[in-house]
């Protein structure tokens, strides 16, 4: 057993708040710069040259990427050999939450969902948790925008559904979102498990890597990524909705088995901004 | 290359006829942010026939919540939102004299054809370039509703804000 202060917890995700707010993964930060080699001139390149500033302002400046700072999600791995000392853990995330996002100056956009009154430091975070192996806790911190979040889509589909059928779907949630949640996207894709189960794997399949990840996926789901990326940047979205050759920075599918009766299908939307960042602890 | 237009607001009429879908322009002047909640706010005074605390008249929205405001800065990060949540809202501001009005995304249909009938103009910024867009931000004060916190009506000054137009009359 390993001992592990729900402090260090606490300082780990306020720091992780501002790291992920200010500085623009490198994935996507070099995504960007290929979509604007890939634009000869025109609004998109302008708009692409514009976001890469953007993201430089940020870091520089410690200015949040974008202002919708999000909902905060909070990854937590946690070693089955360690031990979560010295207070609610719960706490401790949320409380990392409430200190990140003032020291950042970041906005304050959480409410209650009925009376829509705002908390005032943006906590609560969603919190998730995963047992694995070790005595360390991994954490996670994803500013979820709800720009992109508004557009995600799950379908419960028929188990005999074809390849066909599921791109479509996918296809279909991009064109839905449309120009509204700052394009280029980020595409997660859960496929399999249960209604909540695909929603989730959607989710953190906006944490792999943008470009090719092909030895973490088998050879069919890669190939269905390829050509979906291919699809939708045929859709002639592209930055801002002004049309170009960027609509995606990436596709990522995750999946798990499901039930012989049924096959769910998630899709998360991730902005251009997509934004987390880690810490072993 | 279509030159990029230089625009001072408030929009007149001649503004906007000098406007085409798809032009690139630089505003300078007033904006007044407003989003979800102080969209629902205005549009419960003017059901209940009461003054706004702003005169909407000619005026430019700007659909934003700004972060907060570092120590020494005029304004934190401060990009564009999702236009289409303001649809329902935007018929009667339009009808009080909203001009001109800033986010991202598509407009319904029938905002689409208001904008027409009001003779207005629908902008787009940069979704996702708040931290760039906070630096055409000259001055910055709280106009109404500061209780909403970021959702609150601020004044805006701008200089060479840039934005594409997206609906026309």
């Amino acid at each position: 057993m390993r001992n592990i202060s729900v402090k260090k917890i606490k300082q780990a995700v306020s720091g992780l708040c501002i790291d992920a707010n200010t500085n623009l993964r490198k994935d996507v930060f070099s995504a960007l710069t290929k979509a604007v080699r890939a634009e000869r001139a025109g609004k998109a390149r302008r708009i692409f040259e514009i976001l890469i500033e953007n993201a430089r302002i940020a870091k520089k400046e410690r200015l949040a990427i974008c202002q919708d700072t999000g909902i905060v999600c909070v990854y937590l791995e946690i070693g089955q050999e360690a031990r979560l000392a010295g207070g609610s853990l719960e706490k401790a995330v949320n409380d990392g939450v409430r200190l990140g996002y003032k020291k950042g100056y970041f906005r304050n956009s959480i409410a209650d969902p009925l009376t829509r009154k705002n908390t005032g430091n943006n906590a609560p975070a969603v919190i998730h948790t995963k047992i694995v192996k070790g005595d360390k806790v991994r954490i996670t911190v994803v500013p979820k925008g709800f720009g992109c979040e508004n557009k995600n889509q799950i379908k419960m589909f028929m188990p005999t559904a074809d390849l066909a059928e599921i791109k479509k779907f996918i296809i279909d949630v991009v064109k839905q979102a449309g120009p509204d949640a700052c394009p280029p996207y980020t595409i997660g894709v859960g496929i399999g498990g249960t209604f909540e189960k695909a929603a989730e794997l959607s989710k953190e399949a906006l944490l792999r890597k943008v470009t090719s990840h092909k030895s973490q996926v088998t050879s069919q789901v890669a190939k269905l990524e390829k050509k979906l990326l291919k699809e939708i940047n045929s859709l002639n979205i592209g930055p801002s909705g002004v049309g170009g050759k960027t609509t995606a920075l990436g596709v990522n599918i995750l999946t798990y088995p499901t039930h012989i009766a049924g096959l769910p299908v998630a899709v998360s939307i991730g902005c251009h901004a997509m934004r987390f960042a880690t810490k072993i602890v | 290359m279509k030159k990029i237009k230089k625009i001072y607001l408030p929009l007149s009429e001649k503004d906007i006829k000098s406007l085409s879908v798809g032009d690139e322009a630089l505003l300078s002047g007033v904006i007044y942010t407003a989003r979800d909640q102080a969209h629902k706010r205005l549009v419960e005074l003017i059901k209940k026939g009461k003054r706004l605390p702003i005169d909407l008249k000619n005026q430019t929205i700007y659909y934003c919540g700004p972060t907060k405001t570092r120590p020494g800065k005029i304004i934190g990060s401060c990009g564009p939102t999702t236009s289409s949540r303001m649809d329902a809202f935007t018929q009667p501001l339009l009808k009080t004299g909203l001009r001109g009005m800033i986010g991202k995304g598509n407009r319904s249909k029938e905002i689409a054809r208001a904008i027409k009938k009001y003779n207005a103009v629908y902008f787009i910024a940069i979704g996702g370039a708040g931290a760039y867009l906070s630096k055409k931000v000259r001055k910055l004060k709280i106009a109404a509703f500061k209780d909403l916190g970021p959702e609150a009506v601020y004044k805006l000054e701008v200089k060479d804000f840039p934005v594409i137009v997206w609906n026309l009359n």
